[in-house]
């Protein structure tokens, strides 16, 4: 079975964040990025696919700046096979063009399976699996919570909102991993040491047209300070006072 | 092509509040810049029974496809579909940020090669241009984009637009779907309700949600007594929890979790950490109850009780009930 992830860098989203200069970024300054939590989930049910069978290749694959080589060592370093850098420079906030530059990379590799996370944690746009998917010509279900890949079926459940429904489709295929499978492993020594010496290729990107442009971006209006009611029962009449007659939510 | 179109979902035979909430975006636009509302309807026969509450929110026209092939969400016949729809001429089309939603919009989108703007809180509409607004970086930035194809194709954020009657004719039109809805590749077996009957986390006007402080599975009944008093409120709860299996997944709130953004988000023993803020940090009132004044959740809270949530708890439950009541 071959298998392909798509992994996105991402800035660690603790801490504060502060835009940059030119309106349209962040300040990189002093940021740490890793793995975008979802794709490190895809990574992980990808690897734990091979693990199983004892048998099968885990592609990771991330466009971006030669940067995307610590990310993408850190899939090899859990257990994927070989990486390709799409490299690509300046940042793209178009989720097609960038879907379109995976699916050059990806249409003639013959994979079984693409794995992508849900979401990238930074743009929050859920759809770059999708669109990846459609350009290929290839079946895909996103946002799931459990997977089960057997004769060349794909099953899998998502949640929606309140309820839950079940989904098949055949081989070859896109999923989109969400919260429920799998949660990407710490890196041992041992895959650590075996990744330095895993093949890393690096291709050019070959982006489709910009069609979303972002224009700039802005800091939230800064919450107005909270206070303290009171402590422990007693205060639970102010408080209702408060949600009645201040926040209007009773 | 100055007509905009309504994506209403539905969910076994009944329709989403997010359904009304994209024909009163629609009609907002439409009622700016001209132009008729088209609402799409989909759903098993029987379906066409909720045309009448499109029209009065504001659909010119109902789009009704009825057939047993979209009993459950269909997702590569609705594509074909509105695809082929959408490529008449639209001038944008509006549907839920759901799971649905999204997974929906984004195959019509790179179907037809055109951007589409994702879990949108703002949108302004100029001759030339729709210019959106979606929140990233676990909400703590606001992104702005422009979109100048059309149709512009738009996913709106639960709440951002809350449902408005303004009734229109809503003429029945029968939209027939594009090929053979059952030669399907992708097909959605079941679809079941969480159990309880439970209110959506991202329709649901106040959430309670419980944390770790809870201590035990069992104490998340009285998270449920205070979301019962409030009678339009849904459960949340934290990774902690949610790992530990108190609650399912699909109650997770935060960066891996649901964002949502209530009127009212109430922290039941929950320390605040960044991850969790990432999901509620932008609900318009916050509450929390935690024994440990120094928890972050704090510093997200509009009002803070410090306290034994175990405690707290039933007698603000008690004073929710009254106030409510007025008893
Ligand atoms: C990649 C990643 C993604 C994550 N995604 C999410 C996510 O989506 N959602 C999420 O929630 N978390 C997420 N987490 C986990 C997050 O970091 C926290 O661990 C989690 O939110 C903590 O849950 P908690 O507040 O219930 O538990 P704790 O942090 O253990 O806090 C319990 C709180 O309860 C208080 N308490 C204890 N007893 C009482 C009492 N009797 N009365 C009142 N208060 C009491 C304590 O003072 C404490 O503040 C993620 C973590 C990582 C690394």
């Amino acid at each position: 079975m071959k298998l392909a992830v798509c992994i996105k860098r991402v800035p660690d989203m603790e801490g504060r964040f502060k835009i940059a200069a030119s309106g349209t970024g962040i300040d990189e300054a002093g940021l740490k990025y890793d793995m975008s939590d979802f794709d490190g989930y895809a990574a992980e049910v990808a690897i734990q696919i091979t693990e199983k069978l004892g048998a099968g290749e885990v592609t990771v694959i991330s466009l971006g700046p030669d940067v995307v080589q610590e990310t993408l060592r850190k899939a090899l370093s859990m257990g994927a096979h070989r990486a390709v850098q799409l490299k690509h420079d300046a940042p793209v906030s178009d989720g097609l063009a960038v879907a379109t530059a995976l699916a050059a990379e990806l249409k003639d590799g013959g994979y079984d399976l693409i794995l992508c996370g849900r979401m990238a944690v930074d743009t929050q746009n859920r759809s770059t699996g999708i669109f990846l998917a459609e350009l290929l010509g290839l079946p895909v279900i996103s946002a799931i919570s459990q997977l089960n890949v057997e004769g060349g079926v794909v099953k899998a459940r998502r949640e929606l909102e309140g309820a839950y429904e079940l989904i098949e489709c055949p081989l070859p295929a896109v999923v989109t991993i969400d919260e429920g499978i799998a949660r990407a492993r710490y890196p041992s020594l041992k895959g650590i040491m075996a990744a330095k010496k895993k093949p890393l290729e690096v291709k050019p990107a070959h982006l489709g047209a910009i069609t979303y442009q972002l224009e700039k971006m802005e800091l939230p209006a800064e919450r107005a300070a909270g206070r303290i009611v009171g402590e422990g029962k007693d205060a639970v009449p102010e408080l209702v006072r408060l949600l009645k007659e201040e926040a209007k939510v009773l | 092509m100055t007509n905009i179109l309504a994506f209403s979902e539905t969910r076994l035979g009944e329709l989403r509040r997010a359904g009304l909430e994209t024909v009163t975006a629609a009609r907002r636009v439409a009622d700016a810049t001209g132009g008729q509302v088209h609402a799409v309807l989909a759903g098993a026969p029987g379906i066409a029974q909720h045309a009448a509450r499109l029209a009065a929110h504001g659909a010119d026209v109902v789009l009704v496809l009825e057939d047993d092939a979209f009993a459950n969400y269909n997702p590569e016949a609705l594509t074909a579909t509105l695809a082929a729809r959408l490529g008449g001429g639209y001038r944008a089309a509006f549907f839920a940020a759901s799971a649905l939603g999204h997974d929906l919009v984004a195959r019509v989108a790179a179907r037809m090669k055109l951007a589409y703007a994702s879990d949108v809180t703002e949108f302004v509409f100029s001759a030339d241009a729709v210019t959106v607004a979606h929140p990233g970086y676990t909400n703590k930035i606001v992104q702005r984009f422009v979109l100048k194809a059309t149709p512009a194709l738009i996913s709106l954020r639960a709440g951002a637009v809350l449902p408005v009657e303004n009734a229109k004719a809503g003429t029945v039109e029968t939209l027939a779907p594009a090929g053979d809805p059952t030669a399907v590749r992708v097909k959605v077996t079941l679809t079941e309700k969480a159990a309880g009957g439970k209110i959506d986390l991202g329709e649901a006007p106040v959430i309670i949600a419980g944390g770790r402080g809870l201590k035990e599975a069992a104490n998340f009944k009285l998270v449920e007594d205070l979301a019962a008093a409030f009678g339009n409120a849904a459960v949340g709860a934290t990774r902690a929890v949610t790992d530990d299996g108190w609650r399912p997944h699909s109650d997770q709130i935060g960066q891996t979790g649901r964002l949502v953004s209530p009127d009212l988000y109430v922290a039941c023993g929950i320390s605040g950490a960044i991850q969790h803020l990432a999901g509620m940090r932008t609900s318009k009132t916050i509450v929390a109850i935690n024994k440990d004044k120094e928890a972050p959740i704090f510093k997200a809270a509009d009002y803070g009780i410090v306290g034994d949530v175990l405690e707290v708890l039933p007698v603000l439950t008690e004073a929710v009930r009254k106030a409510r009541t007025g008893a």
